[in-house]
């Protein structure tokens, strides 16, 4: 992140500050004596992640918060750093028999354009974690599932194949494995005849990291954290700019919210 | 009362066969085991080695669910652990797949005809430094 950009975000927080004075009463109260609020937020930080044993808990809820401004328009980095990880498009050899429609999409970037406007806006998109996924909804085996902390995977042990969560899903988050594997990372299996979709990178975030995405985005346009709580970065952002959830209207509360846009 | 001594005595040899069959089982499946054990695998697995070649699949089962469900990850039964200790090195220093023919987990399931689908998703070989140079940006 460039030194203007922080610039840039640190007067947002203070305009923001100055104008909600009750907010800044209750944080200062929270921070205690330390007290220390405000310079050098960034939207690169880490989430305070644990990994123990006690597993998934409900106390948090994880999210992601993606300025659409700081999305430059062809940059792929989210989505290089994802296939990478979780080894599929580049980061596998597999899926060679699979046609362009068929193969594997995790996550994609989408350009939106306002029609009055011309103006348009690149965004990443992938599963948005809702807190009422229609693709448990709709599961005959209960394979597609939400963790406690709310994250949506596919349980591919008894997934059985039958695409109803992508027909269910609004963000067309899901895809199919055709064909046999053969080249898997060791923590993100994945088989012919199974679905499966961004699992906001479980395996980092169980280990206290963040998802690979949002750790490859230099322009600081994605940013992780816990929902839940009111003192992450994520939620002091969240009660300071305007971000909306992608078909609000369908009342699936994703995880993934956008601003900007 | 004579039927069911006849009988008790049939149960009997058969219980003696079926033991004997055991037996000659468990020493072939331990010659293979003798053979493809793994790189770097250690003198025990996390349980007792004859527990462990009974069991195994329960193991796995119970806390995969543990694991992709609940999110506990500090569990005894990992696949990548499996494959982390029994994979083996070919010549060259390159892991073999552990379900490749005569390998650790293929060396038994093909002896005893049980289907192996843990590799239909799971990945065959430990991660090794290429694939994590592979990841780097």
């Amino acid at each position: 992140m460039s030194q203007k950009q922080k610039m840039d975000l640190n007067s947002a927080e203070h305009n923001a500050q100055v104008v909600d004075t009750a907010r800044r009463r209750f944080l200062g109260q929270a921070a205690g004596a330390t007290a220390v609020i405000a310079p050098g937020i960034t939207l690169m930080t880490i989430a305070n992640a644990e990994a123990s044993s006690e597993g998934a808990s409900s106390a948090k809820r994880w999210g992601m918060l993606i300025d659409t401004n700081r999305c430059e328009e062809g940059c792929k980095d989210c989505v290089i750093a994802c296939q990478q990880e979780n080894g599929w498009g580049i980061g596998s050899t597999d899926e060679s028999l699979s046609n362009s429609r068929q193969k594997a999409q995790w996550i994609r970037t989408v350009t939106v354009r306002d029609t009055d406007t011309g103006h348009t806006n690149q965004l990443p998109m992938m599963c948005q974690h809702c807190e009422h996924p229609p693709c448990v909804d709709v599961c005959p085996t209960g394979a597609s599932m939400k963790r406690a902390d709310g994250i949506v995977l596919v349980d591919k042990h008894i997934c059985i194949g039958c695409r109803y969560c992508m027909m269910a899903c609004p963000y067309k988050a899901r895809s199919f494995i055709h064909e046999s594997m053969h080249d898997q990372k060791s923590h993100a299996p994945r088989g012919k005849g199974t679905v499966e979709s961004c699992t906001m990178c479980v395996h980092r975030v169980d280990r206290g990291d963040q998802p690979a995405c949002v750790e490859s985005c230099d322009k600081g346009a994605m940013m992780f954290g816990d929902l839940n709580d009111p003192n992450s970065e994520i939620s002091k952002k969240l009660a300071t700019v305007s971000s909306t959830q992608i078909r609000a209207d369908l009342g699936t509360s994703p995880g993934v919210r956008y601003s900007g846009i | 009362m004579v039927l069911s001594k006849k009988l008790k005595q049939r149960v009997g040899i058969l219980a003696v066969v079926f033991t004997a069959l055991m037996g000659f089982g468990s020493a072939a499946l331990s010659d293979n085991h003798e053979r493809a054990i793994g790189a770097n695998a250690g003198d025990a697995c996390v349980k007792d080695t004859s527990w462990m070649r009974r069991n195994h699949m329960e193991l796995l089962k119970h806390d995969r669910d543990r694991t992709l469900r609940q999110g506990i990850r500090s569990v005894e039964g990992s696949i990548k652990g499996c494959v982390d200790c029994h994979a083996n090195k070919d010549e060259q220093g390159h892991f073999i797949s552990v379900n490749a023919e005569g390998e650790f987990c293929s060396g038994c399931h093909s002896y005893t005809a049980v289907s192996l689908d843990c590799f239909e998703c799971h990945a065959t070989k430990p991660d090794t430094q290429s694939t994590t140079a592979r990841t780097a940006k």
